[in-house]
C-alpha cells in the first residue's frame, strides 16, 4: 500500500514537472479553455440567477390574476365581479387593481403606473422607481409630470423613491392615488384593470381557476405558476441567443481541443517511448497523462467559473446585460443574489472537462500500447 | 543470465508494398557476465535485434529465451516487468528527457516501483558519484556535454540494478577520449557481474580488449561469430 501511494506521488510529481516543461503551450491552453468556461458559465449563472430572482419576487405575487377578455383582448373588469368571486369556495381574499403603461416621449421610456393601498398618497403625490429617478433626474421632493389620455399634463410631487433592492420589478414603476389614476387614464368608477385573488389551499389554485371561468366566462385567470413558466422560457430563449452568439468561440475551442486530442507531438511520443522503455507500464503512462489533462481542464474550469461568478454577481454581468435583461430603455440596476445551482455546475463540468480529458487520453493510449521501439523511431 | 535466440525473424510492414525483412533467421546465444558486441554496417539489423532482445519490440517469428523463460510471446505487462528489472538501456541518442534535471532523469525508471524517495535519491546520488557526475546532478540534461549525457544514460540504465545492460551504438556521439572512457566503464561493469550487449560499427568498441565476443551482422543475418 505504501509503495502504491509513493508511486502515485512520483506520478503526480512527474506530471507537474511535465506541465512546467511545456509551460507556454499549457498556459495558452489554460487561457483559451478558461475563457470558454467563463463565457458559458457567465450566461448560465446570469440567466439562472435572473430566473431565481424573478421566482423570489413572484413568491409574494398573487396566486391568481383575473382579467376580463372582450373579443380576445384584455378589457376593463367591472368592480362588482369582486362579490361574485368572493362567493367561490376556496377564495381567501380579493383585491381590485388599477394599473397601466405610460409612454414618456421625452426619454423614450415606458412607465408602469399603478394604484396601491400601501402608500397613503394624496391626489398630487407619486412614488417612483429608481430607474425613472435616474432617467428623468428627479429626486424626492422634485416634481414629475404625466400626460393624461386627453392630452393634459398633470404635475405630481415625488413623495419618495422605491427601495433599490426591489429594482428588478420596480425600476419603471410609478405609484399614484386612485383618484389621480382615474383622471389620467379616463377609467370610470366601478371599473378595474384586473383582480387579484388569494386561494386558501395552494393545491386548489387550478380548481379555483376552473370555477372562476365557469362562473365568469368572459374572464381569464392567470396563475402564478404560469407567469413563472413564462419567465423561465423568456430567459431560456435569451440564454439560447447568447449561446448562438458564442457558437464561434465554442467552435474554435472544439477545433483547438480536437487538434490537441488528435495528435501528440513528436517530442511527446518520444517521451512516452522512453518511459515505456525504462520500465513504465502502459497504465502508468496513461495515469500520468490523464492527470496532466485533468489538471489543465480542472484548473481552467475553476478559474473560468470563479471569474464568471465574480463577473455575474459582483460586476453586474457587464458583458451580457443588454441581451439577457431585455431591451428596455430603463435597465434595472441591481445586484443579483449569489446563487450556484449544483446541477448546472455539474452539467457545465461534464460538458467541458469530461470530453477534453477523454479526448486527450485517446492518442496517448494509442501511443502507449505501441512497442517502445516503434514510438521512439 | 543466459539469453538464447532461435530462428528470429523481424518483418516490418508485413503484407504491404513496402514490406521489409530486417532480421532473417537469427539464432545465437549471449553468454552471461560477458561483453558481447553486435558489429555491422548501418542497416545490418543490429539495433532491431537489440530491441527485440530488450523487449522493446517483438519478433515476427522465432523464440527468445531469457534463462529458462521464453519472453518472445509474453503479454505487454510481463514485458514491462522484464524491462524494469532485467534490462538497462543506453540508447544511441541517449534519450534523456529534456527539461528535467540529471537526478530526475536517473530516478525515472524507479518511479513505478514506489521506493522510498530518500532511499531512491541516495541510490541515484551514489551512481552519480561513481560516474563523476555529482557536480551536475541538479543541472537540466540539455546543459550536458555528449560524454556527460551518456554517463547519465548509463546511470539511468543502472538505477534498478538490472542484470543485463544493452547499449545501442554507445560511442556514435562521443569523441575519442569519451569513447575510451566509456569502454573502461563497460569493462568495470562487466567485472561487477553485469551481462553487456552492445551494437557498434566503431572499431574502438569491437576491437576493444574488454569485449569478450563479437558477432558480425550483415543484411539481417549473422555472418561471423
Amino acid at each position: 500500500m505504501k509503495a502504491f501511494i509513493r508511486k502515485q506521488g512520483f506520478l503526480i510529481d512527474f506530471t507537474l514537472s511535465s506541465l512546467m516543461r511545456r509551460k507556454g503551450k499549457n498556459i495558452g491552453l489554460l487561457i483559451v479553455y478558461g475563457l470558454i468556461v467563463f463565457l458559458l458559465a457567465s450566461v448560465m449563472l446570469f440567466s439562472h440567477a435572473l430566473r431565481k430572482e424573478a421566482g423570489l419576487v413572484l413568491q409574494g405575487a398573487p396566486e391568481i390574476v383575473l382579467q376580463r377578455m372582450v373579443a380576445g383582448r384584455h378589457a376593463l373588469i367591472p368592480a362588482d365581479y369582486l362579490d361574485a368571486i368572493e362567493s367561490i369556495r376556496g377564495v381567501a381574499g380579493t383585491e381590485g387593481r388599477l394599473w397601466g403603461y405610460f409612454y414618456d416621449p421625452a426619454v423614450g421610456a415606458n412607465y408602469t403606473v399603478m394604484v396601491t393601498p400601501d402608500y397613503e398618497l394624496s391626489g398630487n403625490e407619486v412614488v417612483i422607481g429608481a430607474g425613472i429617478s435616474r432617467i428623468r433626474g428627479v429626486a424626492e421632493g422634485d416634481f414629475f409630470s404625466l400626460r393624461s389620455d386627453k392630452g393634459k399634463t398633470y404635475v405630481f410631487k415625488v413623495k419618495s423613491l422605491l427601495d433599490s433592492e426591489s429594482e428588478l420589478v420596480s425600476t419603471d414603476l410609478v405609484l399614484i392615488s386612485e383618484k389621480a389614476f382615474r383622471v389620467l387614464t379616463g377609467i370610470p368608477e366601478g371599473r378595474l384593470t384586473d383582480i387579484i385573488l388569494k386561494v386558501r389551499n395552494p393545491r386548489e389554485v387550478q380548481k379555483v381557476a376552473e370555477k372562476l371561468v365557469a362562473r365568469l366566462p368572459d374572464t381569464r385567470p392567470i396563475l402564478r405558476e404560469e407567469i413563472l413558466r413564462t419567465y423561465d422560457s423568456i430567459f431560456a430563449w435569451r440564454q439560447g441567443i447568447v449561446f448562438v452568439l458564442l457558437l464561434g468561440a465554442l467552435l474554435a475551442f472544439v477545433i483547438f481541443a480536437w487538434d490537441k486530442a488528435s495528435g501528440l507531438s513528436a517530442e511527446e511520443k518520444r517521451e512516452i517511448g522512453i518511459l515505456k522503455a525504462v520500465g513504465w507500464e502502459t497504465g502508468d503512462v496513461l495515469r500520468m497523462k490523464f492527470w496532466e489533462g485533468a489538471i489543465i481542464s480542472f484548473s481552467a474550469f475553476t478559474l473560468g467559473y470563479l471569474a464568471a461568478y465574480l463577473h455575474v454577481f459582483y460586476s453586474s454581468a457587464v458583458l451580457f446585460e443588454p441581451v439577457l435583461k431585455g431591451w428596455s430603455v430603463l435597465y434595472p440596476q441591481f445586484d443579483l443574489v449569489p446563487f450556484v445551482d449544483g446541477l448546472q455546475l455539474a452539467t457545465l463540468f461534464f460538458f467541458t472537462v469530461f470530453p477534453y480529458t477523454v479526448a486527450t487520453i485517446i492518442p496517448i493510449w494509442q501511443a502507449s500500447i505501441t512497442d517502445p521501439d516503434a514510438i521512439m523511431r | 543470465m543466459r539469453i538464447e535466440l532461435s530462428n528470429i525473424e523481424k518483418i516490418f510492414n508485413r503484407g504491404r508494398h513496402n514490406e521489409f525483412r530486417a532480421i532473417r533467421d537469427v539464432s545465437m546465444e549471449i553468454a552471461p557476465n560477458r561483453i558481447t558486441c553486435l558489429k555491422g554496417a548501418s542497416g545490418s539489423g543490429k539495433t532491431t535485434l537489440l530491441s527485440m532482445i530488450g523487449c522493446l519490440s517483438r519478433p515476427t517469428s522465432g523464440r527468445i529465451l531469457l534463462g529458462e523463460r521464453m519472453i518472445s510471446g509474453l503479454p505487454e505487462r510481463f514485458l514491462t516487468d522484464i524491462r524494469r528489472h532485467t534490462f538497462g538501456f543506453v540508447f544511441q541518442r541517449f534519450n534523456l528527457i529534456q527539461g528535467l534535471t540529471v537526478l530526475d532523469n536517473i530516478m525515472i525508471p524507479a518511479y513505478p516501483l514506489g521506493l522510498d524517495h530518500g532511499e531512491l535519491k541516495r541510490s541515484a546520488k551514489l551512481l552519480l558519484k561513481q560516474f563523476g557526475l555529482e557536480r551536475v546532478s541538479n543541472n537540466p540534461v540539455q546543459w550536458l556535454s555528449g560524454g556527460e549525457a551518456q554517463r547519465v544514460a548509463i546511470c539511468r540504465a543502472l538505477i534498478n540494478d538490472p542484470g543485463v545492460l544493452l547499449a545501442d551504438e554507445p560511442t556514435a556521439n562521443l569523441d575519442l577520449k569519451n569513447s575510451r572512457e566509456f569502454m573502461e566503464l563497460i569493462g568495470n561493469l562487466s567485472e561487477s557481474g553485469k551481462t553487456i550487449l552492445m551494437t557498434s560499427h566503431d572499431p574502438l568498441v569491437y576491437e576493444s580488449p574488454v569485449v569478450d565476443e563479437v558477432v558480425e551482422m550483415h543484411d539481417g543475418q549473422i555472418m561471423v561469430k
